[in-house]
């Protein structure tokens, strides 16, 4: 479904993405780990096309859309989500939603029906809501939803877009135990029709959710390959001296 | 309704001298108001507005002045040509953001006036005098003040009401995303950049209009009207009327024009004597004004008015 080569980005001196490469199966929860800097998040945004690459290919669906603009990508079903929620803090949550509904469904240089008469929207808005455990809250503004709320939402805008590739940067993000807890459900739900790239730094989330894991060191793809076989790997503990017990943990 | 029976009164009280003044008023609302969309709803501090109200006064004045009364000839070519040289200026400017899209639309801005100024055929800096007002071949004349009055009146409340749709439409929804979070927009599928040059090249055009609408009115024409002092004003007039609100140009527009009048016409005893020529700086008042509003009234007048937040 998706295939990376050799994809590089620098920032000044330091190549953030040195050569990634790398495959997403189609029908997989496919897990990114790697060491605080590894480059997880840039390559998120290379692959989303919020940044450009320097060099390399990507490769959706057979598509080259290395050069292509990031509301392409998202049109073809390629769509991120963000570590840092990036909501829309003054509008409702409906009207998040709705907006996210609106891209990807006709277009928006509509300049004289009213938004507010299309139920449509409004309908495919409350039923994204409902599947992220936001049901009773589209009227609050996103601004004054809790933590773990606003995440939801933040997840709940890609849905809203219906990708077939979902590349999800750290769904529970400063979440407590219950809500990560309910994230990891979430996600383990989606898995039937969403394609899903993860990247995760909860060990417990990742071990639960993915059918591969690829581990990401210093802007490259140390191993890739089923849990297990990660949890073996010589190399990915070495990489992970500091976070060791992490692995241990769930080993 | 203030609107439409304010000649009535006027006219009771024999100040027809008004008459002409309100239709500046309304004539600078539509410039203002197109301006909002731009700033209030798209988030681009244009510093260039001037430019598009100036192309439309001037390809207006010079229909008239090649011999086309007709407005219906002489205003849509006005319209046209701001929106497309909007468009030309947006789709380089917006490539910028922040101090530097202020200070490009700004540069933009007055290269249009130094072209303008250098226009000898066309009075070049002295401005061009126009043998009538436009004609609208359809009986009512607008030669007259009163009829002036309601076509702008008119104009306006047409293009408010269009304004309103707008920013109720899916595109005014994208658009206001796009202001509010723009990366996050461009993450769900926008082109935002394609929608921020659409709302610049409409309000362009809108702006174009209103300049049409200027020249017609006082039958002259001059550089001073792109200079950028005048996009100065217009942003001045959104910010004091309520940035990102359906009236806020209108507001703004009036407020700003009645204090100057007051200002230069009204000799008040005690700041006279604390700076004797205060009437030959009209804009001192307004500074004042200004600085009242942006500390106790962030959402501008408009938002005095209402409880709602910021669209």
């Amino acid at each position: 479904m998706l295939e990376v080569r050799n994809l590089r980005k620098r920032f000044g001196g330091i190549a953030a993405s040195d050569g990634v490469s790398l495959q997403v199966k189609q029908g997989e929860v496919h897990a990114l780990i790697g060491p605080n800097g590894a480059g997880k998040t840039t390559l998120i945004a290379q692959l989303s096309g919020s940044i450009a690459s320097d060099a390399g290919e990507i490769l959706f669906l057979g598509q080259d859309v290395t050069r292509q603009k990031q509301y392409t990508r998202v049109k073809a079903g390629l769509v991120r989500s963000y570590q840092i929620t990036s909501i829309f803090q003054r509008f409702t949550v409906l009207d998040n939603l709705a907006l996210a509904v609106q891209a990807r469904s006709g277009s928006s240089l509509s300049f004289w029906r009213p938004v507010a008469a299309e139920r449509a929207l409004f309908e495919q808005a409350r039923a994204v809501a409902a599947e992220v455990g936001l049901a009773g809250k589209e009227d609050a503004l996103a601004a004054t939803l809790a933590h773990g709320e606003q995440r939801a939402l933040e997840l709940g805008l890609a849905l809203a877009t219906r990708p077939k590739l979902l590349l999800l940067d750290e769904p529970t993000a400063g979440m407590g135990p219950e809500e990560s807890q309910r994230m990891i459900e979430l996600v383990d739900r989606l898995r039937i029709r969403v394609t899903v790239l993860l990247v995760e730094h909860d060990m417990d989330a990742v071990f639960r959710l993915a059918d591969r894991i690829s581990v990401l060191v210093n802007g490259r793809v140390l191993a890739t390959g089923a849990p297990e076989e990660i949890r073996a790997n010589a190399e990915v503990r070495r990489a992970y001296l500091g976070d060791a017990q992490s692995l241990e943990a769930v080993a | 309704m203030f609107f439409v029976a304010l000649p009535i009164v006027l006219k009771a009280a024999d100040q027809t001298f008004y008459l002409s003044f309100a239709s500046r008023v309304l004539i600078t609302a539509l410039a203002a108001t197109s301006l909002n969309l731009v700033l209030g709803y798209g988030g681009m501090v244009s510093f260039g507005h001037a430019a598009f109200v100036g192309t439309g006064a001037y390809v207006a004045s010079i229909a008239l002045a090649e011999g086309i009364p007709s407005a219906w000839i002489g205003w849509p070519a006005a319209v046209l040509a701001s929106g497309l040289a909007a468009l030309l200026i947006g789709a380089i400017s917006l490539r910028t953001r922040g101090v530097y899209f202020i200070m490009i639309t700004l540069a933009f801005a007055q290269m249009v006036y130094y072209l303008v100024n250098s226009m000898k055929a066309y009075g070049g800096d002295e401005g061009l005098t126009l043998p009538s007002r436009a004609s609208l071949g359809l009986g009512p004349d607008l030669g007259d003040e009163l009829t002036f009055y309601y076509v702008v009146l008119a104009i306006l409340s047409l293009a408010l009401f269009s304004f309103h749709r707008l920013i109720h439409s899916r595109f005014g929804r994208a658009l206001v995303a796009i202001r509010e979070n723009e990366a996050r927009a461009e993450a769900l599928g926008f082109p935002t950049l394609r929608y921020k040059l659409v709302a610049f090249a409409l309000a362009g055009a809108a702006g174009g209009l209103a300049g049409a609408l200027l020249a017609s009115h006082g039958k002259y024409v001059n550089p001073n009207i792109l200079h950028w002092t005048q996009s100065g004003t217009l942003l001045i007039m959104v910010i004091l009327g309520g940035v990102g609100r359906l009236w806020g140009g209108v507001i703004g527009a009036a407020a700003l024009l009645l204090l100057e009048h007051v200002m230069a016409e009204h000799r008040f005893a005690w700041l006279a004597a604390l700076a004797p020529n205060y009437q030959q700086h009209a804009s001192l008042g307004v500074g004042i004004v200004l600085l009242a509003v942006v500390l106790y009234a962030p959402q501008g007048i408009a938002g005095l008015f209402s409880k709602k937040t910021h669209a």
